[in-house]
């Protein structure tokens, strides 16, 4: 067993030949940041008296829904037989909508710990992150964790893992990140099985960017790993996409507080800071080098991170505009893969179209822009973005369903995706059931195990981003689990389905669907709506309709009786009290038209009902 | 259970008023406001400041309760002397509960001479007790026109006994008239209190009950919509499911049924609630707490108001008595109202009256929400063309609604 590390090696002076790269991959929850806790501590750099659960969850967001959303690196110093490594680690978040922060993580790798929960086995993000892993040619070393649990079976998912990647079930590490068992072998096995990064030292300088953000005392922080030649602080770097060149005002590593460095040399990981102040600058995926020795051919980079889900925000207070405006731009220093426009509602007023990786994504920024920027948001139904074919051949890209164009349309195309879901084999019927109402085809299936298949099928984006994770969780008690990506598109026959109040058209509620299911929105829409919106001083009819057909309808009678009448012996103060709550009642009334509709109506009408408090898991 | 009181800021010990509430005194009618915190028992529905024997636990502060509360008209008087408020003479007085008449005559007309002693009576002035209808007799009521009162306002909440029931009402609809009778001969005039939208009330029963009222030919009738206040046993059993919740609309149809019959039997509206036989029948009690008139509050849980200064008193007896015994005010709290709070009580509360709110008083946002108020009916619009905002019959029914479009956001 190896003792804690006597003497860190020191960065910018370190052979690569002592240097392991190695992020940890796994489905969500099966315990990446809880066994990256345990390493911290092993290896010394965190205090015990510091440490706290899933250390590098650091923003609040993350703590409270016990979720990684970013990617954090950490340098680790760990000794075995008597030489001092410098091991790199990169703890990577699980959830399907954060994917692309695991494929930049692996690109600066050169190998993965794929860790399983030894209760669950392997499930649909193991299978999506192996083999992004893969892909990029990383060494994998198989793990199987919690296995403390009573309900762990290592033996069963030891050769359900070693089956999936080829080798031995008795090469699978059993570790506990609760516990700490395992861990320093699992550190050991790391500095003997993972290749060290080569690089040319001498070369011009070449460091891939593999994550930017924004902080607000130090701005922009620049995450890189070396691959060639060396980088030092006070000289001046380019960016090699956009040839624009900074000062490097600081350079080190983390460890996991950010500790500057003479540099960093071929195979490191650390961080730049160069007085920058907008991510945007200082782009993931981008290639840095020496400003006075520039290479000649930059790395090649990641594909940006592509919006798939897109939604209305708008300020309940219209006044906060300008406050929701400048919340959108701080937050998108931090997150490239977050993107938005100006749009107006003639239901909502002023807002912005935001373009999302998925639901979670879109629910974190708004809780995000609510709590850091004290701001009441409402967000409009999230949609896809469909390419329609006017029949003038003109295409138009429509992301908010209030622009889907009227009438003259010769085609559109919905974007689709692949998905695999992995689950018991009980549950294969169920799960095709769902699939095939949801407009998929079936493109395989595969035996994972005696009792585990992986089922993929090709799917309208539409149909899944919302509610389909939620039903699938559910009618798979729990045990199905879901991968998706991107993969193309197809024509298919929509419609745009209005829902209008008092006649008035709102357009935060119309709704692109596919022809079957319109009527099904629109009874679904009018009824909720009924139910949400109080009784006004007079009658609203809600309608549903396709362009002029109405297809649905619901009426919200008129209130007749708004008045309390007791008598009160003369205590004023009480019914004063009581008008000030009825008008702060009012303040969260958007008006439609006429129409006061809560604001919790328009959160309520626009969440699905299975998915209101899930979607994140 | 009692309903709380309002938070406010601490009332000093000495009762003294702020200059505020002392300008212009001399010009305001001034009332008394007599506060009887005991029931026989505690009606379901109710959530008055009123304690029974048993709550209290023995009888013995319910004896000696006039005696205190006579130290809080003396306190009062040297109060508002001290404060430099104007010298007045009562105009009304009021004896509400609780119920009033659970006490003897002559303890109620003790404390009606103490506060003639403290400030006199006006000419003329309305004194009125609240009475239960079995907490009467032939000779209680004359007792106290005797003493001085001049007008009774008995509970008689509704005439079906099944109503009354779910009410948890214990006197026999049959005392009604029994009780209007007695008072009439002792020469009071009388005020009936009902209930509606009471569980389990049909249309037909409270038309009964109307007519029944009717026929006993009051000269002031109140109706009220049946309130579930939090707290109390009615509202329990309609969480357990024992009783239906009430409902608006049939409050709102009962309302309408209640317009018409009054109306039919030559009664008239002048306030939200409240129908009265003629003009000089209007209770001017109540009147001065729509128009922000001045009035003292005595008694535990009592409010008084005095020029945009409102109190209110701790509320339960024993801690009543024992501020009064160390010669400090009853007051727990008070607030002194500001220029924008004064406005919104006034147009909160005037509008609620027959006579309206003059659009002249109103500010900006008042003034441009008249063209709506008549456009949806609101209303009157006659009465708007000549300058006043009037309720119209859906008006009163949506008041609050209209308040909140008469005010600024
Ligand atoms: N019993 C037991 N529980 C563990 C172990 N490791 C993690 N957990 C628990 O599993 C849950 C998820 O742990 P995390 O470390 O946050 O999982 P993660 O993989 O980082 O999750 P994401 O970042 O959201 O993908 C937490 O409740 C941990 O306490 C373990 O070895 N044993
Ligand atoms: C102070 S109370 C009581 C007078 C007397 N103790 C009685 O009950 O007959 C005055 C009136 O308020 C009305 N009232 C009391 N509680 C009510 C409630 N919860 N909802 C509506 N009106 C109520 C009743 O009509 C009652 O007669
Ligand atoms: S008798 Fe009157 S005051 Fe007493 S509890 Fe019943 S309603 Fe309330
Ligand atoms: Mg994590």
């Amino acid at each position: 067993m190896s003792p804690m590390a006597r003497t860190a090696p020191v960065p910018a002076a370190t052979d690569p030949a002592i240097i392991r790269n190695f992020c940890i991959i796994a489905h969500i929850d099966h315990g990446k940041s809880t066994l990256a806790d345990r390493m911290l501590q092993l290896t010394g750099v965190v205090e015990q008296r510091d440490m706290k659960a899933q250390y590098l969850d650091r923003m609040d967001i993350e703590r409270e829904r016990g979720i990684t959303i970013k990617s954090q690196a950490v340098r680790l110093p760990w000794e075995l037989d008597g030489v001092s490594y410098a091991l790199n680690m990169i703890d990577t978040p699980g959830h399907v909508d954060f994917t692309y922060e695991v494929s930049r993580s692996l690109a600066a790798c050169e190998g993965a710990i794929l860790l399983v929960d030894a209760a669950q086995g392997i499930e649909a993000q193991t299978l999506a992150n192996l083999y992004l892993a893969m892909e990029n040619d990383l060494t994998i070393i198989p793990v199987l964790n919690k296995i403390d649990l009573p309900a762990a079976q290592p033996e069963k998912y030891a050769a359900e893992l070693a089956n999936l990647i080829g080798g031995n079930p008795e090469d699978v590490l059993l570790v506990s990140g609760k516990t700490g068992v395992g861990v320093e072998a699992l550190l050991d096995k790391i500095v003997r099985d993972l290749p060290s990064p080569v690089g040319d030292a001498n070369a011009p300088a070449r460091a891939m960017i593999f994550d930017s953000v924004y902080d607000t005392y130090r701005g922009v922080v620049t995450y890189v790993r070396v691959v060639d030649g060396h980088l030092s602080p006070r000289e001046r770097i380019q960016m090699m996409s956009t040839r624009a060149s900074h000062e490097l005002l600081e350079i080190g590593v983390s460890s996991p507080e950010p500790t500057p460095s003479k540099g960093l040399g071929v195979g490191e990981v650390g961080y730049l800071i160069t007085g920058v102040k907008d991510v945007r600058q200082s782009k993931v995926g981008d290639t840095v080098t020496n400003l006075a020795k520039p290479a000649a051919a930059s790395l090649s980079g990641y594909a940006d991170a592509k919006p798939m889900v897109f939604s209305g925000l708008y300020p309940l207070d219209g006044a906060d505009y300008p406050v929701l405006r400048d919340a959108l731009e701080k937050l998108m220093l931090n997150d490239a893969a977050l993107i938005y426009e100006p749009e107006t509602s003639a239901a909502l007023g002023f807002g912005f179209r935001v373009g999302f990786l998925g639901l979670l994504h879109l629910e974190i920024t708004r809780e995000r822009l609510e709590r850091e920027y004290n701001l009441s948001l409402i967000s409009t139904a999230p949609n896809v973005e469909y390419e329609v074919t006017l029949e003038d051949k003109n295409v138009v890209h429509v992301t908010n369903p209030s622009e889907y164009p009227v009438g003259k349309i010769a085609a559109v195309r919905e974007p689709m995706v692949s998905a695999t879901i992995l689950a018991p084999n009980e549950f294969v019927g169920a799960i095709m059931e769902l699939c095939q109402s949801r407009r998929g085809v079936m493109g395989g299936m595969d035996y994972l195990s005696e009792d585990r298949v992986e089922i993929r099928y090709r799917l309208p984006l539409a149909e899944i981003v919302f509610d389909f994770f939620d039903i699938l969780k559910s009618r798979t008690r729990g045990y199905g689990s879901l991968d998706w990506k991107a993969d193309g598109d197809q024509v298919a026959d929509l419609v745009k389905v209005d829902i209008m109040l008092q006649g008035e058209q709102v357009d935060a509620f119309s709704a692109i669907t596919h022809r079957d299911k319109a009527y099904a929105y629109g009874v679904m829409m009018t009824g909720k709506l009924r139910e949400l919106i109080p009784r006004q001083q007079f009658e609203v009819p809600i309608q549903a309709a396709i362009g002029s057909r109405i297809i649905a309808r619901e009426s919200i009678r008129a209130i007749r009786k708004d008045v309390l009448a007791k008598c009160y012996g003369g205590d004023i103060t009480r019914k004063r009290k009581l008008l000030e709550k009825q008008k702060e009642g009012k303040k969260r009334m958007k008006m439609v038209g006429r129409v006061e509709v809560p604001q919790e109506a328009f959160i309520a009408a626009l969440s699905s009902d299975e998915s209101k408090d899930k979607a994140k898991k | 259970m009692p309903s709380t009181l309002p938070l406010g800021e601490p009332a000093p010990a000495d009762g003294r008023l702020p200059p505020s509430a002392v300008a212009g005194s001399r010009d305001r009618a001034f009332g008394l406001y007599v506060h009887i915190p005991f029931c026989a028992v505690r009606c379901g529905y109710c959530d008055f400041n009123t304690y029974t024997a048993a709550e209290l636990g023995g009888g013995a502060s319910q004896a000696s309760y006039a005696l205190t509360v006579e130290r809080e008209l003396e306190f009062a008087g040297g109060a508002l002397a001290q404060s430099g408020i104007a010298q007045r003479a009562l105009s009304t007085v009021f004896f509400g509960g609780g119920t009033p008449t659970l006490l003897p005559s002559q303890d109620l007309s003790r404390v009606l001479q103490t506060a003639k002693n403290v400030w006199g009576l006006e000419p003329g002035a309305e004194v009125t007790t609240e009475a239960n209808p079995d907490s009467v007799t032939p000779e209680s009521l004359a007792e106290l026109a005797r003493a001085g009162f001049t007008r009774v306002s008995f509970g008689m909440q509704s005439a079906v006994p099944h109503v009354l029931a779910v009410l948890d009402r214990t006197h026999a609809p049959e005392r009604v008239p029994l009780a209007v009778e007695w008072a009439r001969a002792a020469g009071l005039k009388v005020s009936l209190d009902l209930i509606y939208g009471t569980p389990g009330e049909e249309l037909s029963d409270w038309e009964s009950s109307l007519e029944a009222a009717l026929t006993l030919e009051p000269d002031h009738l109140s109706a009220y919509a049946l309130i579930i206040e939090d707290g109390t046993a009615l509202a329990r059993r309609i969480r357990r499911g024992e009783v239906p919740m009430v409902d608006d609309d049939d409050h709102a149809d009962k309302y309408e049924i209640a317009e018409n019959m009054l109306r039919g039997a030559g009664m008239s509206w002048y306030e939200v609630s409240n129908w009265a036989r003629t003009g000089e029948d209007q209770c001017r009690h109540n009147l001065a707490y729509w128009k922000g008139h001045d009035w003292w509050g005595a008694g535990p849980g009592a409010h008084s108001h005095m020029g945009g200064t409102r109190w209110w008193n701790v509320k339960h007896p024993a801690a009543y008595a024992q501020r009064l015994d160390t010669g400090a005010s009853p007051a727990a709290g008070r607030e002194i109202l500001d220029e924008t709070a004064r406005y919104v009580e006034d147009v909160l509360l005037r509008s609620r009256l027959a006579e309206g709110y003059l659009v002249a008083g109103l500010q900006p946002e008042g003034r441009h929400a008249v063209a709506g108020l008549i456009a949806d009916g609101l209303i009157e619009p006659a009465d708007a063309f000549k300058g006043v905002v009037r309720l119209s019959g859906r008006g009163r029914l949506l008041a609050d609604a209209v308040v909140r479009r008469l005010l600024p956001n």
